[in-house]
């Protein structure tokens, strides 16, 4: 905050000139940059079809308009398996994750040299790569179906719940872990008395929030063939079904919602 | 019945907490541990029960190093030694009741405490203090539904459970107003009183320390500087544990409080 | 509880108290619960044999992490990568600052109650929607290319940083606010001197993660045709290019370990 003397006036100004300098070659570069990546994209569309958007969007709508609402009888089942590629990934998913956040967080993990960066990559790596892919790659290993869903939704969610929970772990109170070491009690009793009751609450919310996300990433899983609505959906895209696939983008919103709402009610009465 | 000798901690940044202390403390007395923040108190009591690893020195309680014990038996020398916090260190989100029998965990099996299947005669013992404790209706209730003073009477249970030998009290009424403070350290005294209980108390609350105790021991620095009565606490002894300041009125303070006390 | 006598109480067993206190509906959740477990196992149809097959093929893609394979499909995967990074950049920069002006209109201290409901309702939709559908709805409009994708991404980008910024902007100071409203300052001034300052960390912070997140999915997006590594990808799955596929998520992995390195460092320097 500089103030400058000029003409025997002083000037105040919020940034110096070299900051000023600074500030506006960082605006130019990222502007620079979003120029270059939008001709990018630019250069890889063709415009044709865009300026034709306007004219396939209504044709879009009237072909998806109204929707095909028997259709809703062979959804029954493929609901079914979202629903199970969810609730049982989720679960999987907690089992696993448990482990690996006490691993991970610095005050219970066995060793910081060797094993916390192992539990640290675990984490990291089934976090960053979409439930998608992961679905992809299973299904290349085990074949298609819910199971590799299922197993997809587990392996990307153990990164996201033990990122949390190690979070969680590393936030309790020490002393309360301290009193329960002084009655004498073993590692396993510390941990049951004076660790998990402190991270129950975290866990249970977490769990819940989880399995609201697996919900919504559930129902798309299909689309590269690991079972429930998402098959429905890529089999009406193909034959062009376009009153299924309104039929089915209403399903899976509701779903969604319904999910929003239940994870939000337990997340009340938990917290 | 509790001796130490040469015990000495420095930490790992280089800060000697402790000097090369030598302590003897008989069966069945009570002793405060005075001194400034910092003068090595809560270090030495955590040292007793290795919650805080000596770096030399010997802690002697009934004639076994406790520093040389391995896991197994150092988790058996910690059932003797009931230990109570400053901030209560209740387990907040368990009851009552299982903050009280967590005192036990060091003599059940891991299976057992986890199914929270307690001996009857543990369950029949936790009831008696907490009767004793004034406490009884409050046996389901969640350990942070309670006040401080409630905590602190929970948390002695917990200690007493375990039928130590020895209480180790670290500033049981930092977090407590006066009136509370008085009941607590009346509390702790007399049951040490009625099951001759050793203990050493760490308490910053000089007047209170002077109430209650028989044996002050001042720290400084890391170095006993004071054991005797409490009555021997001149003002130049307090200004050699604390530093330069005006004691009279603090001891004054205490003879007033008597006299409330015994009017009420 | 009422009061009770010692004498009445010893001997007596204890139990903990149930988390349910009602047993009827205890032992209800946990039967229903348990009925359902069983239920979805039973109706996953797992082809054990497939699976068994398909251990060697797992085997092979956890032995291609050790030599993945940068080199033979090289000009495939940077194309891809550039593609999803340019793609990111580009959704960013449109996202975040679409964001900004939906986010004030959603927060209802300082909107007015029909720019609120509008801007609440475009927040509401693009959540509700999940990036992948979005992305096959906008490919079957515009046609296939990155342009989906940066689209795709702008829209979803818009719901997440909305939301956030407006709840944010509703749990700010008020009594900082009101001071710059009482020098007399007008609407846009008093949006940069009383709420700016006290949102924009919090918004530096949540942009950050935003950007990590489009990176993520412009992963996924190739995978309907929406432009960026996805496409690469798959192929490499469908030709059980496994040291490709490795490589391949090696690089995403490690981009979105950068990243989240950076926005550590950012998010620590504003806050």
């Amino acid at each position: 905050m500089p103030v400058l003397e000029h003409e025997d006036a002083q000037i105040w100004r919020r940034r110096t000139t070299g900051q000023s300098l600074v500030r506006w070659f960082g605006w130019l570069l990222g502007v620079a940059v979003f120029v270059y990546c939008w001709q990018i994209i630019s250069a890889s569309t063709t415009w044709f079809f865009v300026w034709d958007a306007p004219r396939i969007a209504n044709d879009i709508w009237t072909r998806a308009t109204p929707p095909k609402w028997d259709y809703i009888t062979q959804l029954g089942r493929p609901i079914w398996d979202t629903l199970n590629i969810a609730t049982l990934g989720t679960i999987i998913a907690l089992f696993l994750a448990v482990p690996v956040a006490f691993l991970a967080a610095r005050n219970t993990t066995p060793s910081a040299l060797f094993i916390r960066p192992i539990a640290l990559l675990i984490i990291v790596s089934t976090r960053s790569i979409n439930s998608l892919i992961w679905a992809l790659l299973l299904i290349a290993i085990i074949g298609p179906g819910v199971f590799a869903g299922v197993i997809a939704i587990a392996i990307r969610s153990i990164g996201f719940c033990a990122k949390l929970l190690y979070e969680a772990i590393e936030e309790i109170d020490h002393t309360q872990v301290e009193a329960i070491t002084a009655t004498g009690a073993s590692r396993w009793q510390i941990m049951a008395y004076g660790i998990v009751p402190q991270i129950l609450p975290a866990f249970a919310g977490i769990a819940v929030f989880r399995w609201d996300i697996n919900i919504r990433e559930s129902t798309v899983l299909g689309l590269v063939g690991a079972g429930g609505i998402g098959l429905q959906l890529s089999a009406s895209l193909n034959v062009l079904a376009w009153p299924q696939v309104s039929l089915i983008l209403i399903v899976i919103l509701a779903a969604v919602m319904i999910s929003e709402w239940v994870s939000a009610k337990v997340r009340g009465a938990i917290i | 019945m509790l001796r130490l000798q040469k015990l000495t901690k420095t930490y790992k940044t280089g800060d000697q907490a402790l000097k090369a202390i030598d302590l003897d403390v008989p069966k069945g007395q009570v002793l405060a541990l005075i001194g400034p923040s910092g003068a090595g108190k809560s270090t030495l009591i955590r040292c007793i029960n290795r919650l805080v690893e000596p770096t030399s020195g010997e802690v002697l309680l009934e004639d076994v190093n406790l520093v040389k014990l391995g896991s197994g038996a150092l988790r058996k020398a910690r059932r003797e030694m009931g230990m109570i916090f400053q901030e209560y260190a209740l387990v907040e989100r368990l009851t009552v009741m299982e903050n009280v029998l967590s005192g036990r965990l060091g003599y059940v099996g891991f299976w057992r405490s986890f199914l929270r299947r307690y001996p009857q005669s543990d369950v029949d013992e936790a009831f008696r203090l907490l009767d004793r404790v004034g406490l009884l209706h409050m046996a389901d209730k969640r350990a942070d539904e309670l006040s401080g003073g409630q905590r602190q009477r929970v948390g002695i249970c917990r200690a007493l459970i375990q039928n130590p030998k020895l209480l180790l009290v670290d500033e049981p009424t930092a977090s407590l107003d006066p009136k509370t403070s008085r009941q607590i350290m009346r509390l702790i005294t007399e049951l040490c009183l009625e099951r001759g209980l050793a203990a050493i108390i760490n308490i910053h609350d000089v007047a209170l320390a002077q109430m209650f105790v028989p044996r002050v021991v001042g720290l400084r620095f890391g170095e006993i500087v004071y054991d005797g009565l409490p009555t021997g606490l001149t003002p130049d002894k307090l200004t050699e544990i604390y530093g330069e300041e005006d004691w009279e009125a603090t001891i004054e303070k205490v003879d007033e409080d008597e006299e409330i006390e015994a009017a009420e | 509880m009422s009061h009770l006598e010692l004498d009445d109480m010893l001997g007596k067993g204890w139990r903990k108290p149930a988390f349910v206190k009602n047993s009827m509906l205890r032992w209800t959740l946990i039967g229903g619960f348990v009925a359902y477990l069983i239920a979805a196992f039973m109706t996953i149809e797992v082809n054990w044999s497939r699976v068994y097959e398909g251990l060697d093929r797992g085997w092979a893609f956890v032995l291609a992490f050790t030599s993945p394979d940068f080199i033979s499909r090289w000009s495939d995967i940077w194309s891809g990568l550039l593609e999803s990074i340019v793609m990111t950049v580009a959704s960013s920069v449109v996202g975040i600052l679409i964001s900004i002006p939906i986010g004030l209109g959603a927060a209802r201290n300082i909107a007015p109650l029909p720019v609120y409901v509008i801007c609440r309702g475009i927040v509401a939709i693009s959540r509700a929607l999940q990036e992948i559908i979005v992305a096959i709805l906008l490919v079957a409009i515009f046609g296939f290319g990155p342009l989906a994708g940066f689209l795709t991404l702008s829209f979803a980008t818009i719901g997440f940083l909305s939301k956030l910024l407006a709840e944010d902007i509703e749990a700010m100071d008020k009594v900082q606010a009101e001071a710059i409203k009482a020098s007399g300052a007008r609407w846009m001034q008093w949006i940069n001197y009383g709420v700016q300052p006290q949102v924009m960390p919090r918004l530096v912070g949540l942009s950050m993660y935003r950007i990590d997140i489009n990176f993520r999915e412009s992963a996924i997006l190739g995978l309907v045709g929406a432009g960026g590594i996805g496409a690469t990808l798959n192929t490499a799955f469908d030709r059980y290019e496994y040291d490709t596929a490795a490589a391949i998520l090696i690089l995403i992995i490690g981009i979105v370990m950068v990243l989240e390195y950076l926005s550590g460092i950012i998010r620590a320097r504003v806050q």
